[in-house]
């Protein structure tokens, strides 16, 4: 089933999206409960990417054999391939003891050095950007927030997303948000199933992108990041998804600046969307929405086989 | 009675059942048939009012159940904050107001109850609705008034997809534009939509009517548009006047649209009675 969620203060305007993001999805807990993720967009500094990228499952770190060491020596590993890279790590940050956050300077050539860490055996970069920190990890939002200390994150906008897995495994590769690989600041999240996943996956990958999961909603943001590689403005790329896959979706994306939502031509996954002149929100379910606004407030559903794009 | 057909002629519809029938034949006469032996005794004029800003949708339905046991005609829900399934299988004549807006799955299984929303409702609304009335003052998700079977379900704004999908008696309104695959598989009942509809509009119906007003993307499969009768007319305007609605060009202006029966393909004769013809 799972529930997604996304939000964005226009005009610029910043709040505490952390907290609003949390609220949002733990009211949609009801439609996943396996994992939770957030995609949230703070304030870019001039230069400075931040690295989310973890070194082990949840399951790993239960079972694995000598697997605390091995993190320690993962994490080794990906200081010493950033260092060799010519990067300057400028902050560390461990969320968990299995994922990090970094913050790092860097002018070469960024998926080089993406594709050159995960080539370390366990090592999965979430995401890359200026703005954008993505972090997922099993259990409610309740949990992941408290887990990542999210509540507070100050930014313009954010997605999010409960999962109830159904196509793939309950782990934190297959959670969304997906990062659109190896696109600065682009996330999706995805609510349905495509049908046409591996028709696409076979010809993409033969272009040279990477999938990490078998889940089918990944296909969503390597798909869109195909389509700005060749020049695809996000609104235009998401259209062309629209006729493209196969399947029941409604997905949201989203860019440094930007907030998109496609449906697919059947309307068959739920959307609710209020608008007013400082904000969108957009939820699987109005309950999440009003989560945030408590108020009475004018929401409708968007028809399908629409596309929307806001600017934060 | 004019001509009488062969099959009257061969004694088929004077078949007995053998054994005892379940079922219960309806008689406007008897007054019994007209509530449930387990409805609760109301008056309208005793009223009720609860916030279930901070309750589970559970107590709400249940509080509602309680203040009609103890005769309450009349409730007023305020703050429902777009839970779900709200103010469901409420088989009793009954006032329920909602000041706001519900979730999905609201009012759905009701017999009798007329209802008032304020706000708007989410996906399936008032599914398989029997009699009664649910209004609805903004707008409606998808799956408006699945399966119904009776009463009027009205929105004032705008629907989702997929409106009245499986409908099979009653009336559904909607003020503004429905989605696609609105009226799909509907067998009987009426629909008037003031505003656009979606692709598809009354794929595969079966029978019923569909007035729209605005402008239609696509008709569906064996969707056929047919001519307005004065009775039609009549009945647009009785039912708009009620809800205090208005056609946006008159109601003369709607077009009216019935299955053309093409994909019917059904024998007249029951498989039984088939093998003795044959």
């Amino acid at each position: 089933m799972c529930g997604i969620a996304g939000l964005i203060w226009k005009g610029g305007a910043s709040s505490d999206i952390g907290s609003e993001m949390t609220q949002m999805l733990q009211a949609l807990k009801h439609r996943g409960p396996d994992s939770t993720g957030f995609a949230l967009y703070g304030k870019p500094q001039e230069g400075v990417e931040v690295l989310r990228f973890k070194v082990a499952e949840q399951e790993e770190m239960a079972t694995g054999f000598d697997i605390h060491r091995q993190v320690i020596e993962r994490k080794a590993a990906v200081d010493a391939r950033l260092e060799e890279m010519g990067a300057k790590i400028t902050e560390k940050e461990d969320a968990t003891e299995y994922a990090f956050r970094y913050h790092f300077t860097f002018d070469g050539d960024l998926k080089r050095l993406i594709d050159y860490i995960e080539d370390i055996d366990g090592v999965e970069i979430l995401s890359v950007g200026k703005a954008l920190e993505l972090i997922k990890d099993l259990g409610d939002a309740a949990v992941v927030s408290k887990q990542y200390g999210i509540n507070g994150f100050i930014g313009t906008h954010a997605i999010g997303h409960t999962r109830m897995a159904t196509e793939s495994d309950v782990d934190i590769r297959s959670a969304h948000p997906y990062w659109a690989y190896p696109f600065n600041d682009v996330s999706v999240v995805h609510n349905g199933q495509l049908t046409n996943y591996w028709t696409y996956r076979r010809d993409l990958e033969r272009r040279g992108h990477r999938f990490v999961s078998n889940c089918d909603s990944e296909l969503i943001a390597v798909y869109i990041a195909d389509r700005i590689d060749q020049g695809d403005e996000l609104e235009a790329a998401m259209a062309r998804s629209i006729g493209e896959l196969d399947g029941v979706f409604t997905y949201l994306v989203a860019t440094s600046d930007q907030l998109g939502m496609a449906k697919d031509v059947m309307g068959a996954k739920p959307m609710v969307l209020y608008e007013s002149d400082e904000f969108v929100g957009l939820a699987s379910e109005e309950v999440a929405i009003r989560s945030i606004f408590p108020r009475e407030i004018d929401t409708w559903d968007p028809y399908q086989g629409e596309v929307m794009v806001w600017a934060a | 009675m004019g001509s009488v057909s062969t099959s009257h002629d061969m004694g088929l519809h004077e078949e007995q059942l053998g054994g005892r029938t379940q079922q219960r034949f309806f008689s406007a006469t008897e007054e019994e048939n007209f509530i449930y032996p387990w409805s609760y005794e109301v008056d309208y004029e005793k009223t009720a009012e609860f916030d279930a800003a901070d309750m589970e949708i559970t107590d709400i339905n249940l509080k509602i159940r309680e203040l009609m046991k103890s005769g309450h005609g009349t409730i007023t829900v305020n703050n429902p904050r777009a839970k779900h399934s709200l103010g469901v299988g409420i088989l009793n004549r009954l006032n329920l107001n909602f000041e706001g807006s519900l979730g999905y799955f609201g009012c759905g299984l009701t017999d009798g109850a007329n209802i008032h929303i304020s706000g708007r409702v989410g996906w399936s609304c008032a599914e398989n609705m029997m009699a009664g009335t649910v209004v609805i003052e903004k707008n409606a998700g998808s799956l408006f008034g699945a399966a119904i079977r009776g009463g009027d379900l009205v929105c004032k704004g705008q629907a989702g997809a997929r409106v009245g999908i499986d409908q099979k008696g009653g009336t559904i309104i909607v003020g503004d534009s429905v989605g696609a695959f609105t009226g799909f598989m509907m067998q009987r009942g009426r629909m008037i939509i003031l505003g656009d509809a979606g692709d598809n509009l009354g794929d595969s119906m079966y029978d019923g009517t569909i007035y729209v007003g605005g402008k239609i993307a696509s008709l569906g499969v064996d969707c056929v548009e047919t001519d307005m009768t004065d009775l039609d007319l009549r009945y647009l305007r009785g039912k708009l006047e009620l809800y205090g609605m208005e056609a946006p060009n008159g109601v003369e202006n709607l077009v009216k649209l019935t299955s053309g029966k093409q994909l019917w393909n059904y024998d007249n004769l029951e498989p039984t009675e088939k093998k003795l013809v044959l």
